[in-house]
């Protein structure tokens, strides 16, 4: 490759020859054709297409040529300028087709390598599941609340219609809290000295909410609650329940069969349905039982032993929870006027949907922690 | 409550079809939530028959006594030659009648009887005891000996009804009429529309001023008392079979004839009866309330000192029974006794029926730990018209079995009373369901359940004694709306107003876990029971707030009577149960409330219910209940990253456990400030005392490090275990809210990069913070890259921090001299904050 002439005469410019313009571009489309990778190549565009490549030069010469000289010049060199360029073009596309074809293939991975560096966590499905069925009824206007765990008696009983020497009381399975100064112990009529429980239901929630919220109120609360049940594979001691509560005007027991509909529906597909039974809980009248079409057989396994059901236990139905219109007594005992509001509430178990829904076998895996059982469940549910 | 459905069907005419299953069906949709239904002798088949001890030979030379025996059992095995059988009990003599299963035959369990040689003879068959014929405990255990009246070669499955249908019904609360065959019939009438016979519509004779001497000083307490006496009981007189085989199957033992038959007349109608041996019964029968410290020794063998509130039944000595709940010992009828001077038992009997308050009963079965049947049904709600018809049927039953005598004389006390009534809209019904069913279906469902109703629009319904449960108008119209079928009922929904979604702390609690989640940490829920012992093993100090727990009375475990305050020793006892079971590289959270006892714990008062309480009411209540904030916690041990084929890992360290506290406070948008920090649990040169800043205030909200060795080693964790806690509720109060959006500029970053040299014990956040301040508005960003600590280079107890400082205007490209200018100013305020001089 030549170097740029610096002591030309300005009349006389060897560089704006034909031979010589000539040259520079066969020069040019040589050590393209030379480059044997993108590397090289990029060399070879510096080189002959750059700021201080030969043709660049000579291309600032052309400036010092008489005018007449100019045109003609000023031609050869912008079509030599051309062809170098297109022949960089295309041997960059050539080289460019050969990296694909050759040099990534050769820069190949092993992508089934395992990258387990920092392992996924997880939040636990107690958790997820709540939020789940909550987003069910935040979607159809209700509000989530809480409340303590440690209640007062009042709230966990009295105010439910539980009054002191009601049977439910003592069927409760309580644990009661001591009083502050540490004795006091004993069991007193219907409750303890301190009058203070851990709830053994999120009901408290629907009290504090009907004496806190402004009327109509349509609440979903969630919630740990406690049971003097030793931990074995169907019972524990600590729970978690999903209630809702709806007071309004006018609402009937159409609207809580309706509601529970729809929340099977939501977590469970189309078609799904629930069904009621006549029960006694205090805080309701008319009280039922609430079970769902099982999700799995959706109740062909019910007198068809050659198809049993593991879910449902060829039951057809699946046991939820309680539910019933709120006892006008609660809804005195919470200032709202019985004559004029009417209400319906539900509640069941968190745990025990979680067994059914998610084929959980044995109680004892959702409490012990165990990150075997938890980081299946990801994230959401 | 057990219901045969042999019984049931005295009392309903069911159509003969009709199954056990059938009936269950009808009456869980009623509302009787009927269990599980017992196949009673399902697999059991003949040659069952009833057969006479003809000869016994004992068998010597065996471990245990053996019987050779002849029976004689009639035609019943085609020849009629006596059958030999060896039989190992030994509660039988010769001439005795006894159940005897043939070859051919199969007892419950599938257990087929064929002739087969055992201890050298052949044994055609067996002598069977009534565990082997699925009758239930008789307490005997020996083989069943029957009334010498009953016919030899009779087919035994008839005789003792071994094939049956037995209903078990888990009776609700609300509805101790149904805790009787006749409640259930009444139910099962109405569910098929069949007429009930009712057992309780029988002759009984009116009082008059002959009876037992009876005084009820608390009409209150006991508002009905029936007293009737029968004598010339024979001793020896025994139940029938019909009336043990009743009993047996809905779950009784059969003791004597008076007790059984007052046991079966409870079972049959609902009202619990008590017979009192006459000849034991000193004078008047009272009933009062104890006198504190009466004592009673009761039918159990228990002696109880009495409450005052505790209702009694008394003669002239005191006490002689718990009123409704159990008898006392010193009245109790005696079993038959065969003495010398002939047959020895109760000849005379009173029987009391009476009518007790609920809650009085209620109380005093609570107050003595003590449940039996009388006290379930008096608590649950028994008919006070039903003593009168009760006692008579039990007076006839002893008369027929016993070969008594009723008294003429005839005892009611009874306290006047009346009927409940309640008025109700005829469309209430309607408005509760959502259905029209219309006045007529209404009042002919209410009649249906007993009620009596009058009125039309307004109607004014008085409830069968019965049902004490009917109370209010809700409680008719679910009458109404269980008979005409919850499954009828449609499926509509409310028209609600619009909610506002989730709160901020909620929403905040879901961030919280999905960012500690997204960081590798798996949720770990804990129980809150801890023992006190796990303070010392937290290393807390003796005055620590924490030690101040929250007990309970009745804890699962004594070993962990208390409620948690911090979630610690929940969470790492979830790390050791992990580590145990073969995970070492662990990271787990919970998010979780932890309870504090306020300065003055008040008890929580008792409100009333007839009005809603006032706000200061509400007020007193709170202030009884613990403080109760969330806490959110992190414990790690073991890799944080994995080693692997992309090289070396990292351990999980201090460092990780501050991270992860930062990651909460940047959800709950709280500036976390980091310093160092000593508290209990964690290791006093690498724990980090979080602090927030809210309303001016700065707040320790938790720590964060590497525990402290003593503690990993009281509580058998891995080494080097690290954990955060933090209060979320004090941070969430710290956050600030809306994030405000930066103005991002597009002029070209001057990057400058510092290393400082400081004294060791300098925290890099002092020297940053001065950095920061000092570079001023121009700075965008700063980052230590590198801490270095090297003696021969820097100098005995020194280290040098290495900062990337970016530089950006908002309105021009910064020149290379005022980026400079800024930094060097920031070098300027380290040194003269923290003695950092730049390294040269």
């Amino acid at each position: 490759m030549s170097a740029p002439n610096k002591s030309y005469d300005p009349v006389e410019v060897e560089t704006l020859k034909p031979e010589e313009i000539e040259r520079m571009r066969d020069e040019a489309l040589a050590a393209f054709a030379a480059a044997g990778s993108l590397d090289a190549l990029h060399e070879a565009k510096v080189a002959h297409t750059g700021p201080a490549s030969p043709l660049a030069l000579a291309n600032r010469e052309i400036g010092a040529l008489p005018p007449h000289a100019k045109a003609e010049a000023g031609k050869r060199v912008g079509m030599a300028r051309g062809g170098v360029n297109k022949a960089l073009a295309a041997r960059q596309a050539e080289l460019e087709a050969e990296r694909d074809a050759r040099v990534l293939v050769e820069e190949d991975v092993d992508v089934t390598l395992p990258y387990d560096r920092v392992r996924s966590g997880a939040r636990h499905p107690l958790t997820t599941l709540s939020e789940r069925i909550e987003d069910i009824f935040v979607a159809m206007g209700y509000e989530v609340a809480e409340g303590p765990q440690v209640e007062a008696e009042w709230f966990n009983f009295d105010a439910l219609n539980i009054g002191p020497d009601h049977p439910a009381r003592g069927e409760a399975d309580t644990f009661f809290v001591q009083t502050a100064s540490g004795g006091g112990s004993a069991v007193r009529e219907g409750g303890t000295e301190s009058g203070v429980v851990l709830r053994t239901h999120t009901s408290p929630v629907q009290i504090r909410s009907l004496l806190e919220r402004e009327l109509p109120v349509y609440v979903i609360c969630p919630g740990r609650v406690y049971r003097t049940d030793e931990l074995d594979a169907t019972h524990t001691p600590v729970f978690h329940q999903v209630e809702l509560l709806a007071v309004d005007e006018g609402l009937t027991m159409a609207d809580l069969k309706g509601t529970l509909d729809h929340m099977v529906q939501s977590l469970f597909g189309e078609g799904m349905k629930t069904r009621l039974r006549p029960n006694f809980f205090p805080f309701t009248e008319p009280s039922a039982e609430m079970d769902m079409l099982c999700y799995v057989c959706k109740g062909e396994s019910v007198g068809n032993p050659d198809r049993p059901c593991r879910t449902c236990s060829s039951e057809g139905w699946i046991e939820l929870g309680g539910c019933g219109m709120v006892n006008p007594r609660v809804l005195t005992a919470c200032g709202v006027d019985p004559e004029k509001y009417s209400g319906f509430a539900f509640g069941f178990g968190i745990e025990r949907m979680l067994m059914f829904r998610h084929n959980v076998e044995d109680m004892r895996d959702m409490v012990e922690g165990d990150v075997r059982f938890t980081r299946p469940f990801g994230m959401e549910i | 409550m057990r219901v045969p459905l042999s019984w049931l069907r005295e009392y309903v005419d069911l159509p003969a079809t009709e199954t056990g299953r059938d009936v269950q069906e009808k009456l869980v949709s009623a509302g009787l939530e009927v269990e599980t239904v017992e196949q009673l002798g399902a697999d059991l088949k003949g040659p069952l028959v009833v057969g006479q001890v003809l000869t016994i030979e004992e068998l010597e030379g065996f471990k245990k006594p053996i019987r050779f025996c002849t029976v004689d059992v009639g035609r019943a095995n085609g020849t009629g030659e006596p059958q030999e059988i060896v039989c190992g009990a030994r509660n039988f003599v010769v001439g005795d009648k006894v159940v005897v299963v043939l070859p051919g035959a199969t007892l419950p369990g599938g257990f087929s009887i064929a002739a087969r040689k055992t201890y050298g003879r052949t044994s055609h068959g067996m002598i069977c005891s009534g565990d082997e014929l699925g009758m239930g405990d008789d307490g005997s255990h020996g083989i069943i000996v029957l009334p010498p009246e009953t016919e030899v070669g009779r087919n035994a499955i008839e005789l003792l009804e071994l094939v049956d249908e037995v209903l078990d019904i888990a009776v609700t609360a609300n509805r101790g009429d149904c805790l009787s065959i006749r409640g259930v019939a009444r139910e099962t009438a109405i569910a098929y529309g069949l007429p009930l016979r009712d057992p309780a519509l029988i002759d009984v004779p009116a009082p008059n001023a002959y009876g037992y001497p009876v005084q009820v000083s608390d009409p209150f307490g006991c508002d009905r008392f029936t007293a009737r006496t029968v004598t010339g009981l024979r001793p020896e007189a025994r139940s029938p079979i019909w009336l043990q085989r009743r009993l047996q199957k809905v779950g009784m033992r059969p003791i004597s004839l008076a007790v059984d038959v007052t046991n079966y007349v409870m079972m049959e109608q609902g009202q619990p009866l008590h017979a009192y041996d006459r000849s034991l019964v000193r004078g008047t029968i009272g009933v009062r309330r104890a006198q504190e410290g009466d004592k009673l020794v009761t039918l159990d063998g228990v002696e109880r000192t009495l409450h005052a509130e505790d209702l009694v039944i008394t003669d002239d000595r005191g006490p002689i029974g718990l009123a409704g709940v159990m008898g006392g010992a010193n009245t109790e009828i005696a079993d038959h006794e065969v003495t010398e001077n002939g047959v020895n038992g109760t000849s005379d009997v009173v029987i009391e029926a009476a009518h007790f308050d609920a809650v009085a009963i209620a109380r005093t079965s609570r107050r003595h730990k003590l449940l039996s049947e009388a006290s379930r049904r008096f608590e649950r709600g028994v008919d006070p018209n039903a003593a009168a018809a009760a006692a008579q049927r039990t007076v006839d039953l002893l008369v027929l079995l016993a070969g008594g005598t009723a008294e003429a004389g005839v005892t009611e006390v009874v306290a006047p009373s009346a009927p409940h009534t309640i008025t109700v809209p005829a469309d209430h019904p309607d408005k509760v369901a959502g259905v029209e069913y219309g006045r007529e279906t209404v009042v002919r469902r209410l009649q249906e359940v007993g009620c009596d109703v009058y009125g039309q629009d307004e109607l004014i319904v008085t409830v069968p004694s019965w049902r004490p449960d009917l109370v209010d108008p809700n409680d008719l119209a679910e009458e109404v709306i269980r008979l005409e079928g919850y499954e009828n009922l449609p499926s509509t929904l409310p028209k609600l107003p619009s909610g506002r979604g989730l709160t901020h702390r909620q929403r905040l609690h879901r961030r919280v876990g999905r960012a500690l989640a997204g960081a590798g940490y798996v949720e770990a829920p804990n129980y809150p029971f801890v023992g006190e012992q796990v303070f010392d093993q937290l290393g807390l100090a003796a005055d620590d707030p924490a030690r101040r727990v929250v007990k309970l009375v009745n804890p699962l475990s004594d070993e962990e009577p208390a409620l948690r305050t911090t979630l610690l020793p929940g969470l790492l006892g979830a790390l050791r149960r992990n580590g145990g079971r073969g995970a070492h590289d662990l990271a787990l959270f919970e998010t979780g409330l932890v309870f504090h006892p306020r300065e003055e714990q008040r008890a929580a008062v008792h409100l009333p219910v007839d009005r809603r309480p006032t706000d200061a009411e509400i007020a007193t209540l709170n202030a009884a209940l613990p403080e109760q904030p969330r806490h959110v916690a992190v414990v790690l041990t073991g890799a944080r990253e994995q080693a692997g084929w992309w090289g070396e890992g990292r351990p999980a360290g201090w460092a990780d456990a501050v991270d992860a506290a930062r990651a909460v406070a940047r959800e709950a948008g709280a500036d976390l400030v980091v310093r160092k920090g000593q508290y209990g649990p964690w290791h006093p040169g690498r724990c980090a005392e979080l602090v927030v800043v809210a309303d001016g205030t700065e707040q320790v909200v938790g720590h964060a490090g590497e525990l402290h060795p003593r503690v990993v080693k009281a509580l058998g964790l891995p080494e080097r275990t690290c954990a955060t806690e933090l209060n979320l509720d004090a941070l969430e109060a710290a956050g600030d809210g809306v994030p405000q959006a930066p103005r991002i500029s597009t002029f070209p970053v001057a990057t400058q990069d510092v290393a400082l040299v400081v004294e060791r014990p300098v925290p890099a956040a002092d020297v940053e913070a001065a950095l920061r301040e000092g570079a001023g508005e121009l700075l965008e960003s700063i980052r230590l890259f590198d801490v270095y600590e090297n003696a021969e280079q820097l100098g005995e107890g020194k280290k040098s921090l290495a900062y990337a400082l970016r530089f950006r205007a908002g309105d021009r490209t910064l020149t290379v001299d005022e980026a400079s200018a800024a930094r060097d100013a920031a070098i300027a305020l380290a040194g003269e904050r923290t003695g950092a001089v730049l390294r040269g």
